[in-house]
């Protein structure tokens, strides 16, 4: 890449840094400092805002950049990642936003506790709420480490190290410094930049093949070199059974996930009623399902443009396709259109890994202060140091991070998150059904439910191709691949829902009648809500 | 709903609207129950200190110490969710909301399931030609995305229509209850 386009992609950047801080300062300048503000921005967003930035929090650098290189690399199996990712907000929408919004406070434990003896609940769900967030934000940084090399060309390991420590470090701040109302904030301003720039290169892809989708395909599919084949399933996980049913295991792990991930789940708190927290998640659909309608052009459109081999070429897992696609719409490299259009791109994809950095970074933050701390100090603190906690806990988490972003910066983004979302499908959403929905759950079942789908999923990958035992592997060196399956999520959501039946019916304690009377109620009314 | 507990109420308009039985019909025309507005006047008070973690409870403004720890009133306002569970009027929220979801559920989770296994087991299925360079697989994809943007609108319309204002007067009338339990206490 030449002088230029950096130059300009960090000021662009830097201008949209400038603008973030800016609103951190400018929410926090009379902060109250209450748990309220600081997890969820004192409750008062709008659902249109609320949806915006839903729709920022969601629309990761894992869509943008992975699954748009994906797409190009493998044509239609890099679509079902698309499909995956919008069908499962129905899950969300029906079962699980308002019926939360009404129940609890500020993170999911809260929803589970209130019917359970709450210490141990409360353990068990801030636990899994920081080992879903940490892989996602894992994603996050990769995707971040990537991007940079891309940008200042070559792959200067230093300078990949130093974005993922900066970003790491951009995030502690909005997040320790603003909370929730700053969070929400640049989250909308990155969904309205993301979904405008992806708008534009798809118009621009669109318009070199005149309009004519038709066109674009067999394009794509010829320059693929596949034929056919590239528009239909089974070039990435057709072949053996292995690879079959890792498709069909990143399938429920993807629609099942996401109304297990904290970070939505807390977004729903930042509006004052469960029925604008129902309205949001319908902005929300509309806007995200619209985005990654254009990210399939957008990645059709890769490979009909650049051809798999230059895809390929600057990363092997695909996740600059996007950048280069601009690079040649704008015109090419050298030409001042490239130059603006590339620069463009990247600053939007950077601003899209802060942002939802930033919302993940927030939610763990509330898991460690609000569940884990609260349940495991002494008695006798004060409130206002369970935000001076969850500030700190935003430092920590944001350290883990940063060390293994820079460990697992060869994985492909979108698959990444497929893992995120493989254990928050076993590991939240079962406790959450059942605490929602069934009247004989007790603590030992829920307990259970979040240990027994979190302690698989986190075995079978540590088990899986992924960590050993093949040369795309974390740690190609040592062999201690014994699960076949990249995803674990086939095994682990079963495991997880089944954990909390049998504890559920092997426990003595008696179901207490009154509180699940109060949880139905309180979620299908939203009496006493907070 | 039965009278016979003897325990300080709240609103009597309350107690009229649950003996009331939905005949089925929409309580308010579409129009109105769309733009009803729905404040919430006991925005920061948790009525019972339900849910909360035992260190966070004092910067909340509760009208009540946190039930925990108080017997007597934790047990009255558990009295009136399972009263107000029992009543007509919320088991026919609970069934107008389950009505819709367990089918609607059933329904998306089933095509995208069979979207999936179809796509790995038989792929000379998806790969057919429709039209031009579409195939079945395309189609069935984008159907997806059709599938779910129809179904968040007739979600989002089913619960305007024929949850929403039942659920609010409910909500009203639980929180007059527990806090005429709690309040007559403090």
């Amino acid at each position: 890449m030449t002088q230029e386009h950096q130059t300009l992609a960090l000021l662009l950047f830097s201008a949209f840094v400038a603008v973030t801080l800016g609103i951190t300062t400018w929410v926090s300048r009379n902060r109250r400092g209450s748990a309220e503000e600081f997890y969820a921005g004192g409750r008062l967003f709008s659902p249109m805002e609320n949806g915006f930035a839903i729709a920022g929090d969601y629309m990761s650098a894992a869509s943008f950049l992975g699954v748009t290189g994906l797409i190009a690399l493998f044509g239609y199996d890099g679509l079902l990642y698309v499909v995956g990712f919008l069908v499962a907000w129905l899950v969300v929408l029906f079962l699980v936003a308002e019926l939360v919004r009404n129940c609890g406070r500020f993170t999911l434990a809260d929803v589970v506790a209130s019917r359970m003896r709450e210490r141990p609940v409360r353990i068990a769900a801030g636990t899994s709420s920081v080992t879903v967030s940490v892989l996602y934000l894992v994603a996050q940084m990769v995707g971040a480490g990537s991007l940079v090399a891309l940008l200042l060309g070559g792959t200067s390991d230093a300078a990949r190290s130093w974005t993922v420590i900066g970003v790491g470090a951009l995030m502690v701040v909005y997040v320790s410094l603003g909370g929730m109302r700053a969070t929400t904030w640049i989250q909308i301003v990155k969904a309205v930049l993301l979904l405008g720039g992806t708008v534009v290169l798809t118009v621009l892809v669109l318009v070199r093949f005149h309009g004519d989708v038709d066109r674009l395909l067999i394009t794509a599919a010829e320059r693929s070199g596949h034929g056919a084949a590239f528009l239909a399933p089974g070039l990435k996980y057709g072949g053996d059974w292995t690879a079959r049913f890792d498709f069909i295991s990143l399938g429920l792990a993807l629609v099942l996930g996401t109304a297990g991930l904290p970070h939505i789940l807390s977004r729903f708190y930042t509006v004052p009623t469960a029925r604008a927290a129902r309205r949001s998640v319908v902005w929300a659909v509309g806007l995200i399902g619209g985005f990654y309608l254009m990210t399939i052009v957008l990645g059709f459109g890769a490979a009909a443009i650049l051809g798999p081999e230059a895809v390929r070429g600057s990363n092997a897992a695909g996740n600059t396709a996007v950048p280069l696609l601009a690079l040649d719409l704008g015109g090419g490299a050298g030409s001042t259109g490239g130059t603006v259009l590339f620069a463009i791109v990247a600053a939007v994809a950077f601003a899209t890994i802060l942002a939802v950095v930033a919302g993940i970074t927030l939610a763990s933050s509330a898991a460690v202060a609000h569940d884990l701390y609260a349940s495991l100090r002494r008695r006798g603190g004060t409130p206002r140091s369970e935000v001076v906690v969850a500030r700190i806990a935003a430092v920590g988490v944001g350290a883990v991070a940063i060390g293994l972003g820079l460990l697992a910066r060869d994985l492909n983004v979108a698959f990444l998150v497929g893992l995120a979302f493989a254990v928050a499908a076993s590991a939240n959403l079962p406790v959450l059904l059942y605490s929602l929905f069934w009247p004989g759950f007790t603590t030992r079942g829920a307990v259970w439910a979040v240990y027994g789908g979190l302690i698989p999923a986190v075995v079978l990958v540590v088990l899986s191709p992924v960590v050993s035992g093949s040369p795309d592997s974390l740690f190609p060196g040592i062999d201690l691949q014994y699960f076949p399956l990249q995803n674990p999520g086939l095994v682990s959501i079963p495991l997880g829902f089944l954990a909390g039946w049998l504890g559920t019916v092997t426990s003595a304690e008696v179901p207490d009648e009154a509180k699940h009377a109060e949880t139905e109620v309180r979620s299908l009314t939203g009496a006493g809500a907070a | 709903m039965q009278q016979s507990k003897g325990r300080p109420r709240g609103g009597g308009a309350g107690q009229e609207s649950w003996a009331e039985p939905f005949d089925g019909h929409d309580p308010v025309p579409p129009e109105e129950a769309g733009q009803l507005r729905y404040d919430d006047p006991w925005y920061d008070a948790l009525a019972s200190g339900w849910g909360e973690s035992a260190g966070d409870g004092a910067q909340v403004p509760t009208l009540v110490p946190p039930a925990r720890g108080e017997g007597v009133t934790g047990a009255a306002a558990a009295d009136v969710y399972l009263e107000v569970q029992r009543s007509a009027a919320f088991q026919e929220v609970r069934r107008r909301y389950r009505r819709f979801v367990v089918p609607a559920f059933v329904a998306f989770f089933a095509w995208y399931v069979g979207y999936v296994v179809a796509a790995t087991t038989a792929p000379e299925l998806m790969a057919r030609p429709v039209a031009g360079a579409v195939n079945v697989a395309m189609v069935a994809g984008l159907g997806q995305f059709l599938s779910t943007f129809l179904l968040t609108w007739a979600y989002a319309r089913h619960a305007r229509l024929r949850r929403d204002r039942a659920a609010l007067e409910l909500r009203w009338d639980t929180q007059e209850l527990t806090r005429g339990v709690n309040g007559g206490r403090s």
